[in-house]
């Protein structure tokens, strides 16, 4: 009886040891990102600036998110607007369909379902080639040859994701609205222009302006992560698949938070 | 100023070199001198702190104690810029030849050059390029990317890439490693044959006793993070010594 509860002491406590040591990597982890994102607004304004990469870049990401962006963007119209339509109808409502789905898709699906992919697509493919590159020394090279391997390989792919991330999300909110006008328009008989027009009337610069801004920070925290996890990745090949999904997880999630910060930090402009 | 080859005597001088990482302590006490024009070999066993030993030289790695000069500066006092105008006369090729996936050849080639284009002034990106590929044999490769060669192209694609800046020091991390011995006496050729065309000086770390002795003017063998013996191959070769004994067995 003494020795079960002597060793589920222990337990207790082994787990409690667990838990503090997960924290404590929380925090180490949260603050090492946070010196790397320092690092990036600290060396981004001064030259070298590595224009022709940061194009590449950019005309990557476009090209490899387009297409899965675009597709869920259009399903989440169409299945979004499907979905409500009975409901709208019930109470008599259904001309207020183009104000639900564009403030739906504009304030939040939008920007967090594009963000969420890009996480997925562009997070994971910056963490596998910096980790690949730093394993196999080409980062090393790179130094070696004169070329600063953090303004060259971070600041470029950080600035690009920064930059097209809030590209993809417009388009993918066109598409979407695209997709829930197609709906009404075969099932409910609304022309395009009604449509559109309504959406317009409806959808005010105060739901857009944030939902950008909101953006600009997913980019940024999908290239910053996906950069550290890289770029910091211990040596060894087995290391960068594992890089790849920590990458993904862990943005996924800050895409989550900074969704909720943003959401609280708009709340408190409209109360004013 | 003082990169004119009359100021300095040795192109690279170690004097009580010591680097650890954490409680491992690789190099304790490691001297070296390299005379211009000379080519010096190391060996020494697997996880000897060889490649810790070039890099360290070259400023990848920061030293712990000692004195480090090259191409008469002083390294571990060098800023960022010094530095990499340092890095403008010394080649590195990488253990595992450190290509860029991602870049063609003639990509990977014109890389080191975009940075240090006072140095290059008066040659074409294009002919630099064409000159050091026709060097190792591989003009044809041009267009292909690194993952379309084989392990011996790849070794010579860096080579390639560790000459295009003319530099006056180079250094070799196990040039020959992974290769037939036919293909890697090739490549020991070639080390030697861009030692006389660019009078550079090299370290030239090494495994293979082949390529230790076409390449080395002066074979070095690292054991405990010290130059334990010294001299020529043939010298080296004969002594009865049990840990050098063990390298030549
Ligand atoms: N970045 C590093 N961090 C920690 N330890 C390191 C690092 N680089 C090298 N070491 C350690 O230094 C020692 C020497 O490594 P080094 O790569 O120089 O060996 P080597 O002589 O080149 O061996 P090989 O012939 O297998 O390439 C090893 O014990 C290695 O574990
Ligand atoms: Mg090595």
């Amino acid at each position: 009886m003494l020795r079960h509860a002597a060793t589920s002491t222990l337990l207790l406590f082994k787990n409690r040891l667990v838990v503090l040591r997960l924290l404590r990597q929380f925090f180490v982890t949260t603050g090492q990102i946070s010196q790397f994102a320092a690092r990036y607004w600290r060396e981004v304004w001064f030259p070298p600036y590595e224009f022709q990469e940061l194009l590449k870049q950019c005309f990557l990401i476009g090209n490899k998110s387009m297409a899965l962006v675009g597709t869920t963007g259009f399903i989440m119209g169409i299945v979004l607007t499907l979905q409500t339509r009975p409901t709208l109808i019930e109470f008599g409502a259904q001309s207020w369909m183009p104000a639900m789905v564009g403030i739906a898709i504009v304030r939040e699906i939008g920007p967090v379902l594009t963000a969420l992919i890009c996480a997925g697509k562009v997070g994971s493919g910056i963490g596998a080639e910096l980790a690949s590159m730093k394993v196999t020394e080409q980062i090393d090279a790179m130094e070696v040859s004169g070329t600063n391997p953090f303004k060259y390989l971070v600041i470029t792919r950080v600035t690009a994701t920064t930059i097209m991330i809030p590209v993809l999300v417009i388009m993918s909110d066109l598409i979407s609205l695209g997709g829930s006008a197609i709906v009404e328009n075969l099932k409910g008989g609304v022309s395009f222009t009604l449509y559109f027009s309504k959406v317009l009337e409806f959808l005010q610069f105060g739901d857009l302006l944030p939902s950008i801004i909101k953006s600009f920070f997913f980019g940024f925290a999908i290239g910053i992560i996906g950069c550290y996890k890289g770029y910091t990745s211990s040596r060894g090949t087995e290391g960068v698949g594992r890089t790849a999904n920590e990458a993904v997880v862990i943005a996924s999630l800050l895409v989550f938070v900074l969704d909720f910060i943003a959401v609280l930090v708009t709340d408190i402009f409209y109360e004013l | 100023m003082n990169s004119d080859p009359q100021t300095y005597s040795s192109v690279v001088s170690i004097r009580n070199l010591h680097k650890s990482f954490g409680s491992n302590h690789v190099l304790r006490g490691f001297h070296l001198d390299v005379a211009a024009g000379e080519n010096v070999a190391v060996m020494g066993k697997s996880g000897s702190g060889k490649s810790v030993l070039i890099k360290c030289i070259i400023g990848l790695e920061p030293i712990d104690e000692g004195q480090l000069i090259v191409l008469g500066k002083d390294v571990p006092k060098l800023s960022v810029r010094e530095l990499d105008e340092l890095r403008a006369d010394v080649g590195f090729q990488f253990q595992g030849s450190a290509l860029y996936d991602s870049m063609t050849v003639r990509e990977n080639l014109e890389f080191p050059l975009r940075r240090h284009l006072e140095k290059i002034k008066g040659y074409r990106a294009e002919d630099l390029v064409k000159e050091a590929l026709e060097n190792v044999g591989l003009l044809n490769a041009i267009d292909l990317l690194p993952s379309e060669l084989s392990g011996g192209m790849k070794k010579r694609i860096a080579l390639a890439r560790t000459i295009i800046m003319r530099p006056k020091l180079i250094l070799y991390d196990e040039p020959t490693s992974g290769l037939d011995p036919i293909t890697a006496r090739e490549i020991s050729r070639l080390i030697v044959d861009i030692q006389k065309q660019y009078q550079a000086a090299s370290v030239v770390i090494t495994h293979d006793l082949a390529c230790a002795r076409i390449t080395g003017n002066r074979l070095v063998i690292l054991s405990d993070g010290k130059n334990y013996i010294e001299g020529k191959y043939e010298e080296v070769e004969r002594m009865t010594d049990p840990v050098v004994h063990s390298f030549f067995t």
